[in-house]
């Protein structure tokens, strides 16, 4: 795949792309170059570090969607071990956008379901580049019964633009598909741990995107609405997504702050694409925490909680004043 | 304003001349009816629920007159009318999302998007809400999520069937995550209702997408549609761009969702009233014998 640059990272880009220019010369035969690409590795680490170090939201957003970012799969295929997919919603067919399986993190038995995007446009296309249709909600809940049924617990990863807008969607119901997944899953008799590891879009995202924990990497988003979408709607230009995102407060951070997220992955400098491995060890250690402590808890006390924390969201005046 | 002065209100302004939306149009006012163009007497349209008496059209109509149309009459008691929204993310775009909510409130003379309450229907006790278009296009923020999902919590504590009226924009944008969460809590609590063995009958008029629809609106034990309501997830422009060619005739109408096995009927607003106290007599527990 040709290198991905992010728009507001060119600068860094073309100045690490010198670099590695001078360094492919004969060191040997120019004695000053030494110093020059010394100079230049200062250089480039200086600007690395201003420019990631306090990203804007809208860069958030750039990053989440990073082709190389981690996705679903590589979550799967680190962590966990024994995967048995769960294919079809038996009423349709099978979305590829959504995956759904039994599998083993650890020594604990879980079912995870998250959206699939792909790695190349053969991937992509099958998986409608993670944005599921009716089916793959269906899917999703048809995998959400049998960890009720088996008393599995439930380990979520979300990463979609949203429920794919399409005219059979709207056909075959795709709010009805969704709105069955949030009353499944407010009451869902397991331990639910959801992971935003990009984009947490809509609500195709929130279909399987609330439980009893929502751990959020540091430059994964969760919004209403998309930036551009809101921007064509406030402004009638989608060019002013960047002012959308901020107003949003769709970051992980924001997302602390609203009492909505429990606790925030960070990345290395620049996003997790840059160096995914550690990213996700500690993904895989705070599921493994969460669903420890979740395990405690009798199902009666558990489902209590999961109703308290939606409860709590949500703010409103009352009364005259 | 609570929603009996509201009703008082109203009728000290018949016979003034005002322009507006058409869902609060004062009795003396003519109007011309959208789809068959005739010249109305906004008296005869009231009186007949707001529907065309020559084309069956469905006008708009405010949250309050959705209730009124429902319940036996006299039986409404307010809940929570004094739960509002406020602007938790500052938003501030074209204009500021405290505006919108004043001018709201202002011309609607409501507080928030949903009015909810207890009533009877058919001489059946019902928690009952109702979303009012008009009201920052209905859409859903943490109040309206609130009223919602307070509604079921009454309606499970009294063991009283839900009935929701509903029409909206989606989730309120301007509220951001706090929004989209409200689908969840709403729905959370719809479940609940569920678990509780309490019917829930729901009402879909026109305009109900996004947000609002993917979460209890279609979570009902029976739902009903008023003729020609659009209905669906993603907006028909929206979906128009996504597939780029033009859309079905009747695409997300109330009627296409029944022909797709979406809804239980589409049930004319005359006999709406009919309809769900039939449900209800089928439905809610120890209703007979
Ligand atoms: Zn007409």
């Amino acid at each position: 795949m040709a290198r991905f640059v992010m728009e507001f990272e060119r600068p860094l880009v073309e100045l690490e792309d010198k670099l590695d220019e001078l360094k492919a010369l004969d060191v040997a035969s120019l004695p000053e170059l030494a110093a020059e690409i010394e100079d230049l590795e200062r250089e480039v680490e200086r600007l690395r570090e201003t420019l990631y170090a306090a990203l804007s939201p809208w860069e958030r957003v750039q990053v989440s969607r990073h082709p190389a970012r981690p996705k679903t799969d590589d979550y799967v295929a680190e962590l966990f071990t024994d995967v048995v997919e769960l294919r079809g919603d038996r009423a349709y067919g099978d979305d590829e956008a959504v995956f759904t399986a039994l599998a083993t993190l650890g020594a604990r038995r879980v079912v995870v379901i998250g959206h699939r995007k792909g790695r190349t446009t053969k991937e992509n296309v099958r998986r409608n580049f993670g944005s599921p249709h009716p089916e793959g909600f269906r899917k999703a809940r048809r995998a959400m019964r049998l960890a009720e049924k088996f008393s599995l617990p439930v380990v979520t990863f979300l990463d979609t633009a949203g429920a794919y807008p399409g005219l059979e969607d709207e056909e075959r119901g795709q709010a009805w598909a969704i709105a069955e997944c949030l009353a499944t899953l407010s009451d869902l008799p397991v331990p639910v741990v959801v992971v935003g590891i990009g984009e947490g879009g809509s609500g195709g995202a929130l279909a399987i995107g609330f439980g009893d924990r929502l751990i959020m990497l540091e430059n994964a988003y969760y919004s209403v609405i998309s930036p551009e979408m809101c921007a064509m709607i406030l402004y009638k230009d989608t060019a002013r997504a960047a002012e959308s995102a901020s107003a949003l407060a769709l970051t992980a951070d924001d997302l602390m702050r609203l009492g909505i997220a429990d606790e925030v992955v960070p990345e290395p400098l620049g996003g997790a694409h840059r160096d995914p491995a550690p990213v996700i060890v500690a993904v895989g250690e705070r599921i493994t925490s969460a669903l420890e402590a979740l395990s405690a808890e009798d199902t009666g006390a558990l489902l209590e909680n999961r109703y308290g924390r939606l409860r709590a969201i949500g703010v409103f005046a009352e009364g005259d004043g | 304003m609570p929603i009996n002065d509201w009703f008082k209100q109203r009728e000290s302004r018949r016979y003034t001349v005002t322009s507006g939306s058409g869902a609060d149009l004062p009795d003396g006012v003519w109007r011309t009816c959208p789809e068959c163009r005739k010249t109305l007497y906004q008296g005869d349209v009231a009186r007949s629920l707001s529907v065309c008496p020559h084309c069956a059209h469905h006008f708009e109509l405010i949250a309050a007159d959705r209730i009124e149309a429902l319940v036996d009459p006299g039986s409404f008691e307010e809940t929570n009318a004094s739960v509002g929204s406020v602007d938790p993310l500052r938003f501030s775009a074209v204009k500021p999302y405290t505006e919108s909510l004043a001018a709201a409130r202002e011309s609607c003379g409501l507080a928030e998007a949903a009015i909810t309450g207890r009533a009877r229907i058919g001489d059946r006790a019902v928690a009952i809400g109702a979303l009012d278009f008009r009201f920052v296009g209905a859409s859903m923020g943490s109040a309206v999520g609130e009223k919602v999902t307070r509604l079921f919590e009454l309606a499970i504590a009294e063991r009283r069937a839900v009935v929701l009226v509903v029409a909206s924009g989606g989730a309120r944008m301007q509220e951001g995550m706090l929004s989209l969460m409200q689908m969840a809590k709403t729905a959370a609590a719809a479940e609940r209702l569920a678990r509780a063995g309490l019917p829930y009958v729901s009402v879909l008029v026109n305009p109900t997408y996004g947000g609002v629809t993917a979460s209890f609106a279609v979570l009902a034990d029976m739902i009903f549609a008023e003729p020609g309501a659009l209905v669906g997830f993603a907006g028909p422009r929206l979906v128009e761009q996504t597939i780029r060619r033009s859309l079905p005739k009747g695409f997300q109408s109330a009627e296409s969702l029944v022909d797709h096995g979406m809804i239980d009927g589409v049930v004319p607003r005359a006999e709406m009233r009919g309809r769900v106290a039939a449900v209800l007599g089928y439905l809610v527990p120890g209703g007979d014998v």
